[in-house]
């Protein structure tokens, strides 16, 4: 198993053609990924080849659906055209849409949301401003690199992508399940939360890594989802420690604003809950070895 | 990007939010020209991006256009929690009935956005949050309805306006919602709203923050980006495209994603306990392709910084490979040529992280060490900073 993605996993990208979506939907074919073709209304009916894989190239999402029975898609289509992507993806019903694109203003993501919550939440939103998630050996649906960790048991939700790409290759001796990156925008689709609550029930998830950052309360809010609800072991990071006040880093989701949202009050409520939570990411991946060598 | 008062006021008038005249000086003899053409009592505001202006002594009432220049002389130069004033608003003074409270802002924890209403204005309102919360309504408003005439009734509902001047904060709240839409903001806050002896409610005081991901549809914001309040290091950095934000340290860092360069920052500082207390000097998140021009733009940032008296290069090759990112690191090196003073320390992880390591060892240049794992690196950048101080 893993969560949200598999081997049955049917990935169709919109923005395939783009300079970003053939980059990466090379990347994703070269790790295995059952990609059944792209979504681009002005080059509809084309056919794409990435060395030696032949892609179509569909008008619409509903489309490419009908005619692959894809039901993930990885959007890489640029911040001005995001938000209407991501409309027609849920209009298609699609199970998963991974939203790549960084930098998309926060009115737009708050209206897919809204329309995503309006129209009954048939689709699970990863990111947006995020690096997708992989399930090693199985499928890739973003831009995490397939070879840094192969399969296992560990599950890895973070909103950085570095530091998920850090985590993995630190404990690639033991593997992942999933490793999903969430994304480090103030609105993103899949939480933390809905992420602990997947790997709790994937049978094939031993343990969890949890990543967080600076900025907002999501990091206490799956802290208090994970002392209620989550029996596998969490160990947690996180990074930001040493973030001003007011400053923007990197993530536009990632400031701290007066005394909300630092580091130091989502490392308390974590270790509230019980996780362990590591001061610098190796000795996160040291907490998370003593974890899976004790459970053999 | 946060605005000043008085940027946040122009754009409430610009979608009709009703606001007093006022102008902007920035020396005396300008506020007093406008209190001149005001010809009656006016207030005198220090325009800074932070709270609590008026225990400060930034915000002064002025019967007089000498007196008011006697202010602005006062207050312009004031450092009020690290922001310097170099100009204030002079506007009308203004009797006041009652002070209200009200903002939408992004509610990051559901998703949508919220409306915060009280009828306890004019202080600060975490303060109002913690001690009456009862007092402060929070209406969640859906980013596709949005706030229609109806909406704004029930957040005037919710906060108990009182009847008077329900219709009017109503129409106010309406016109604020459309600025926090047509401006793509995530925070618009009115404190205090009030409500003047004659019954007309004005906003007094405005704070807006402009989402900077919406810039590509607002041509017109760059306008109000405050040149001369920047970081000069900031603002080269914008201006190459660097994500970059200046700190007090002096352990300069480069690394490749916001999360690791965020974590690179705490490592650093845990490191620097054990040497003298140094810390990191800057954030600067090169991205995912770290090429040899985008390595070479950041290192002549952070070498440029006075303050820096080393560099922790912290890269882990994911999507761009080490080999990519150690080729990047010699020619930014050869780029900078005498320019580049300070030691490198230089971790590279991941993908063809033997080849980037093999490359650096050739090059065997005389600033560079490389170091293998994160926190042994941090170490050394700290150890070289703190005797390089």
């Amino acid at each position: 198993m893993a969560i949200f993605i598999t081997n049955d996993s049917k990935v169709i990208v919109q923005g395939m053609t783009g300079a970003e979506g053939t980059k990466h939907t090379k990347r994703m074919l070269a790790s295995g990924t059952n990609i059944v073709g792209g979504v681009n209304p002005r080059k509809a009916g084309e056919k794409v080849d990435f060395d030696g894989n032949v892609l179509p190239v569909f008008g619409s999402v509903a489309e490419a659906m009908e005619a692959t029975g894809a039901d993930v898609t990885v959007i890489f289509v640029p911040p001005a055209f995001a938000k209407a992507a991501v409309i027609e993806a849920v209009d298609a019903g699609v199970g998963l849409a991974v939203v790549i694109t960084e930098g998309i203003p926060v009115h737009d993501t708050a209206a897919f949301w809204a329309h995503a919550v309006a129209t009954g939440n048939k689709t699970r939103i990863i990111g947006p401003n995020c690096p997708g998630l992989i399930s090693p050996g199985q499928s890739n649906a973003g831009i995490i690199p397939a070879n840094i960790s192969g399969a296992g048991k560990i599950g890895l939700v973070s909103k950085s992508g570095t530091l998920t790409y850090q985590m993995m290759y630190e404990l690639r001796d033991f593997g992942f399940s999933t490793a999903i990156g969430i994304g480090g925008d103030p609105i993103i689709g899949t939480t933390h939360i809905d992420a602990l609550a997947a790997f709790e029930a994937d049978p094939e998830t031993a343990a969890i890594v949890m990543i967080g950052e600076i900025g907002g309360d999501a990091e206490e809010r799956a802290a208090a989802y994970i002392k209620e609800n989550v029996t596998k072991p969490v160990v947690g990071y996180v990074a930001g420690f040493t973030a001003p006040e007011g400053k923007t880093m990197g993530h536009a989701g990632a400031i701290v604003s007066g005394s909300a949202g630092t580091a130091q009050a989502k490392k308390e409520a974590l270790e509230a809950a019980g996780v362990k939570v590591g001061k610098t990411p190796s000795e996160t991946a040291a907490l998370m070895r003593e974890i899976m060598q004790s459970i053999g | 990007m946060d605005l000043y008062e008085y940027q946040a006021k122009d754009l409430f008038a610009a979608h009709d939010v009703p606001v007093l005249p006022g102008d902007v000086a920035s020396t005396p003899a300008e506020a007093k020209a406008i209190a001149e053409r005001f010809g009656q009592t006016v207030v005198v505001k220090a325009q800074v991006k932070t709270g609590g202006r008026g225990k400060a002594g930034g915000v002064k009432l002025a019967e007089t256009p000498e007196e008011t220049e006697a202010k602005a002389e006062a207050i312009l130069g004031l450092d009020i929690k690290g922001h310097v004033v170099h100009r204030v608003l002079v506007t009308p003074a203004s009797d006041i009935a009652e002070e209200y409270y009200f903002s939408f802002l992004l509610d990051r924890a559901n998703r949508t956005f919220l409306a915060m209403a009280s009828v306890e204005g004019g202080m600060d309102i975490e303060e109002v949050a913690a001690t009456k919360p009862e007092a402060l309504a929070k209406v969640p408003v859906d980013a596709i309805k949005g706030v229609d005439r109806a909406k704004a009734d029930e957040i005037v509902a919710a906060a108990k306006f009182p009847a008077e001047v329900a219709d009017q904060v109503a129409d106010v709240i309406v016109k604020l919602w459309e600025t926090f839409v047509a401006e793509d903001a995530t925070l618009v806050e009115v404190n205090p709203l009030v409500r003047d002896p004659e019954g007309k409610i004005v906003a007094l005081d405005g704070k807006v923050t402009l989402d900077e991901n919406a810039a590509f549809r607002h041509p017109a914001h760059e306008a109000l980006v405050d040149k001369q309040a920047e970081d000069p290091l900031e603002a080269k950095a914008k201006a190459k495209g660097l994500n970059y934000v200046k700190l007090d340290g002096q352990v300069g860092i480069i690394g490749n994603g916001a999360g690791l360069v965020m974590s690179t920052l705490d490592v650093v500082a845990y490191a620097g306990e054990k040497h003298n207390g140094v810390k990191p000097a800057n954030f600067l998140d090169i991205g995912g392709g770290a090429s040899a021009e985008v390595m070479a733009n950041g290192l002549d940032i952070i070498l440029h910084d006075p303050d820096v008296r080393s560099v922790f290069v912290n890269v882990f090759g994911g999507i761009t490979a080490c080999d990519a990112v150690a080729n990047g690191i010699v020619a930014a090196l050869g780029i900078l040529g005498d320019e580049a003073t300070k030691p490198l320390v230089v971790r590279l992880d991941g993908n063809n992280v033997e080849e980037g390591r093999r490359i650096l060892a050739e090059a065997n240049h005389p600033l560079v060490t490389v170091v293998d794992t994160m926190d042994n690196a941090a170490d050394k950048a700290a150890e070289l900073a703190a005797a390089g101080v």
